[in-house]
């Protein structure tokens, strides 16, 4: 009676650290303790898990300890190896893990239940598949968004003819599926379970292909909240209030990001989901003619921005690439030095991930109180002498403003033609993500500065120095 | 029909818990400013690790020769723990590199 107590006491108290947790990561002052206490609250949990009495079975706890050991061992070396740079593939891996544990859950209850070693009602098996559907989308979503992220896999290996049609077709049999085993029950075999964990896998995959680029910070976020969701569903299986809140914060979470990354791009999340970006894209490109582009070159880049009173950096995925934030930063504080004021411009969805050119720049040591958000940017940069463009494409495209057949139509996007001269850092001429034509390289107040980001950023620190 | 009536009633108290969690979550999440996209992702990422909760008291209900839950088990317990240690991790790290810049 005593221990049970503690161990209920113990889940409640790990449930308000948990949401405690969360309320201060959404704070910057006091984010990192918010961590930490969302951390402790799960060992308290666990350990509460260890002692919790149970009605049968024989503990195994060797297997639990090696399982737990192997697991922190892996986790604890991937997240001090890994490079800043590479944050969005490993949040993606360890995502897509959270929802293959559910799977591995939902398949362990369910093979007792087809063994007739455990009875359970309708209600019970039907959370069960759900848990299984959503944490198996979650895990082969993540892990294709994972292989999309690390530039393993193409886009456009992955995706098929009419594949929206094909998604739907795969959805509606995952959920007759869903229903017919539930109906069914113990009349079909556990073969006819795997049959289903395969489709709901093969779905994950499916529904994340067609989605990529641009549009990879929603899912992303979306698939957050599947794991979230799929260990709430655990939760109502092990009938267990921590799983249960756990998972549901996270998918509230997932949720919130969903709708601010759908919002940031004026899209909705349907319009993501059946991934227009990347296949319509080829009708509507602009006839770029005969136009021509001005190049500039490291000198005169230099000469621009330390002239400039004022300096606008506007970092993309390609400054991640190029692994460039360092370099922006010390260009950053020579122009300081040299009396320039300089801000960056963040798009909410720069990057592949909500915030992740934050990321980035923090760890560069750029201050926080120099990036603005779209809105203070846009109405800083008719004011701005310089706007260095570095890796991003889409998200300064006039195209979004003016042009009402291009995909991107509609997306606010930072107005970088309204400064005086602009400078995109780009490899080539070749189109952003989107595969759409930028009308702002033709601008005649902008140059284009060729090469590889960091590169390109060396030398013009190179040539400030020199000045 | 009936079976998850009787579902629903038995399972009320969840069903409530469910529900004001979810307004819970909404509410304390709501406002996150941008800077932290990121962090809040990958912490709530460590925290939906709490699956392995489910996979410890699956291997702890096991009868020690059943080594298909036991090895479902493992496996699950193996994914979660890399879920969580990872994520929590990862988030300090970042965290750090935010905390740093607030000195200068």
């Amino acid at each position: 009676m005593l221990i049970d107590s503690f161990v209920n006491l113990s889940y409640l108290l790990g449930a308000v650290a948990f949401v405690w947790g969360l309320r201060l990561l959404s704070s910057p002052d006091s984010a990192r303790r918010g961590n930490t206490l969302a951390a402790i609250g799960m060992g308290i949990a666990i350990v509460a898990t260890f002692v919790k009495p149970i009605a049968e079975g024989d503990n195994n706890f060797i297997w639990i300890i090696a399982g737990m050991l192997l697991g922190a061992i892996i986790g604890w070396l991937a997240a001090k190896r890994i490079q800043m740079t590479a944050m969005p593939e490993m949040v993606s891996v360890f995502n897509g893990l959270g929802g293959a544990c559910a799977v591995f859950l939902a398949v362990a209850e369910l093979y007792k239940y087809y063994n007739g070693g455990e009875a359970m009602d309708a209600g019970s098996r039907g959370i069960a598949l759900f848990t299984l559907l959503i944490g198996g989308v979650a895990f082969t979503g993540s892990m294709l968004a994972f292989g999309k992220l690390a530039g393993k896999i193409k886009d456009k290996h992955v995706i098929l003819p009419r594949h929206s049609i094909i998604n739907l077709i795969l959805l509606a049999a995952v959920l007759i599926g869903a229903v017919y085993l539930i109906v069914q029950g113990n009349n079909l075999g556990f073969g006819a379970l795997i049959i289903f964990l395969i489709l709901a896998l093969v779905y994950g995959f499916s529904f994340v292909a067609p989605i990529g680029g641009a549009d990879m910070p929603v899912v992303i976020s979306l698939l957050n909240s599947f794991t979230g969701l799929s260990a709430a569903a655990a939760g109502l299986i092990y009938n267990n209030q921590i799983m249960l809140i756990g998972g549901i914060l996270v998918g509230a979470a997932g949720t919130i990001l969903t709708v601010l990354m759908c919002k940031a791009m004026n899209r909705s999340l349907g319009n993501v989901i059946i991934g227009g970006f990347g296949s319509a894209a080829g009708g509507s490109s602009v006839d770029t003619g005969d136009q021509v582009v001005r190049q500039a070159t490291a000198n005169d880049t230099a000469i621009v921005l330390n002239y400039a009173s004022s300096v606008m950096f506007v970092p993309g995925y390609g400054l991640a690439v190029a692994q460039a934030q360092k370099v922006v930063k010390e260009l950053d504080d020579m122009l300081e030095a040299n009396g320039v004021d300089v801000k960056y411009a963040i798009h909410p969805v720069a990057g592949r991930m909500p915030g992740h050119m934050n990321v980035l720049l923090a760890e560069a040591d750029v201050p926080y109180p120099k990036l603005l958000d779209l809105d203070d940017a846009n109405s800083a940069l008719p004011d701005t002498d310089a706007v260095v463009i570095v890796g991003a494409n889409d998200v300064v495209n006039p195209a979004a403003l003016d042009e009402p057949g291009s995909p991107i139509y509609g997306m606010p996007v930072l107005e970088v033609w309204k400064a005086k001269n602009t400078i995109v850092l780009k490899r080539s001429m070749s189109p952003g993500y989107a595969g759409i034509q930028n009308p702002l390289f033709f601008k005649e107040n902008n140059r284009m500065f060729f090469g590889d980001a960091k590169d390109s950023l060396q030398k013009i620190v190179q040539e400030v120095k020199n000045m | 029909m009936d079976t998850f009536l009787q579902f629903f009633n038995s399972q009320l108290i969840m069903i409530y818990l469910l529900i004001f969690t979810i307004i819970l979550g909404f509410e304390v999440i709501s406002k996150v400013p941008s800077v932290l996209h990121t962090p809040l992702m990958s912490g709530a990422n460590a925290v939906s690790g709490v699956v392995i909760i489910g996979a410890i008291l699956l291997i702890r209900q096991a009868p020690a020769d059943d080594f298909v839950t036991l090895i479902l088990g493992t496996v699950a317990v193996i994914l979660g723990m890399v879920n969580v240690v990872g994520g929590f991790a990862v988030t300090d790290r970042m965290l750090e590199m935010f905390k740093k810049k607030k000195k200068n």
